[in-house]
């Protein structure tokens, strides 16, 4: 299980939310969650211009096994969806906190964000679930 | 409590995924599933596959009782090792369960059925066996370690005596043989050659830790299910079950209605069908668009609508396959199968998919 980068923030469904500099949200599945889904083989992403609610699905990850909804954590408009996961799905594998990341929300409420968990609860969510 | 195989810790240490797989703690996959079946497509790997049921069945009337059990005939056997590929039927003509049966002498048969239909299996075999006389001996005291992939053989011949290596590299297809105390099947449910090894439980650990040192791949039953889809076969509880006859499972192939006499148990439903014809067949599908075909989702065709059985990601093919059953004659017309409210459309095709490494033509 790699490292929490300590910049994130977290749905209990598993998603990770990032805020950039320009207050957009980067939204991506967990580390936890890739290694629970196993192999990725296909992503279903929004659209750019889409609006999205919180809580609500806006894309769908596929594994070998099992087929996943991933949930907006923030309200908004799509402004940016990660295109080279259509032909290379694993890198959500390799890498869910970086270059695995989903898509990117231009929130209208960011105040959103301060429902989400943060990485220490997390990380004691997803340990208490293994027991 | 779930039940453990004697390789259970042995899974733990290697870092397997588990999961409760019809009431046995088994290993899904140890790391990337797909690699795990990359490994045996192209080279070696292994399976756990200690949770099966092993049945002894002995007497001196048992390939009477077998003749009369089972939906393929057992007079096919006539050689000492001999396996058959059949269904157990009710008297409606629906699967029970699917099976491999070992001729081993007149008075003694072995058959391997599936894990999660033991009890039932083994109380409907007690019920029928009896008025043949014969006995069940469930063989709980044997681990069983399938081996497969194009250089599965080789592997498992390193680890024999120098006689040991010579007698199973002489085994047939669907053979088996008691070699160095092992009883070694050269059957499989991957598509690759190799062999499925019924081993006793005390030895279990160490011949799986000798496996790994010959470089065979641990692989997990994630890995197991997407090699038998594209294989081709069928597996139970997903794409037949009692309410299935094999006519509409695409296991026409395993019904041995010849000798017209024989009376196995379902025939008289199974010559109806045949006669009326199968309301429903069982088909190949193929999905060319991105998405993965699933159990459960809906078959949109001409003549009303079917559902996918087995389906998955097919990592020898990059796409989707899966099994679906679909009314009568519906795989001549347009198809299409209807995956979170959108309509894709996927092409029927003849399986299996991939056979010995390579995707088969049609593909």
């Amino acid at each position: 299980m790699s490292e929490i980068p300590g910049d994130l923030k977290f749905l209990k469904s598993h998603e990770w939310a990032r805020v950039e500099d320009n207050g957009h949200i980067t939204v991506g599945i967990s580390d936890h969650a890739q290694a629970a889904l196993g192999d990725l083989v296909y992503v279903e992403l929004p659209g750019v211009g889409d609006n999205v609610q919180a809580g609500n699905g806006a894309a769908v990850v596929e594994s070998v096994k099992a087929a996943s909804d991933v949930y907006s954590p923030v309200s908004g408009t799509i402004v940016a969806v990660n295109d080279k996961l259509a032909d290379a799905p694993e890198t959500i594998n390799g890498d869910a906190y970086g270059d695995g990341w989903l898509f990117v929300v231009k929130p209208s409420d960011s105040s959103e964000m301060d429902a989400l968990l943060t990485p220490d609860d997390y990380a004691e969510m997803i340990e208490n679930e293994e027991h | 409590m779930l039940n453990q195989t004697i390789l259970n810790a042995t899974h733990r240490a290697l870092g397997a995924r588990m999961v409760d797989f019809g009431g046995w703690d088994m290993p899904i996959n140890y790391g990337s599933q797909i690699d795990e079946h990359h490994a045996v497509r192209r080279d070696a790997g292994m399976f756990d596959v200690s949770h099966m049921t092993i049945v002894d069945v002995r007497g001196p009337r048992v390939r009477e009782f077998l003749r009369h059990l089972l939906a393929n005939n057992v007079d096919k056997l006539k050689v000492s090792g001999k396996a058959l590929y059949s269904c157990m039927l009710n008297e409606q003509g629906g699967v029970i369960d699917d099976l491999i049966v070992y001729f081993i002498d007149e008075s003694f048969f072995r058959v391997v059925v599936n894990a999660s239909t033991r009890d039932k299996d083994l109380d409907w075999m007690a019920r029928q066996g009896s008025r043949f006389g014969v006995t069940l001996t469930e063989r709980r005291d044997y681990a069983m370690v399938a081996v497969q992939g194009p250089k599965a053989r080789e592997r498992v011949h390193g680890l024999l005596s120098a006689e040991g290596a010579t007698r199973a590299a002489k085994l047939g297809k669907f053979v088996a043989a008691d070699v160095d105390g092992l009883f070694v099947a050269r059957t499989g449910y991957t598509g690759e050659d190799g062999y499925e090894i019924m081993v006793p439980e005390a030895e279990a650990v160490s011949f799986w830790s000798k496996l790994v040192a010959a470089g065979v791949k641990p692989c997990g039953l994630g890995a197991r299910d997407t090699l038998r889809l594209e294989a081709g076969m069928n597996l139970y509880g997903q794409d037949m079950d009692e309410t299935v006859s094999p006519w509409e499972a695409a296991l026409a192939w395993t019904i041995a209605l010849e000798p017209a006499e024989r009376d196995f148990i379902g025939r008289a439903a199974l010559v109806a069908q045949k006669s009326d014809g199968a309301a429903r067949e069982m088909i190949g599908l193929v999905l060319d668009d991105k998405g993965v075909l699933r159990h459960g989702q809906r078959v949109i065709t001409d003549k009303g609508d079917g559902e996918i059985l087995s389906g998955s990601f097919s990592p020898t093919l990059g796409k989707s396959i899966a099994f679906a059953r679909v009314p009568a004659g519906a795989a001549d017309g347009a198809l299409a199968v209807d995956i979170r409210g959108k309509a894709l459309p996927v092409r029927a095709v003849k399986f299996p998919f991939v056979r010995d490494g390579q995707p088969c033509a049609g593909i």
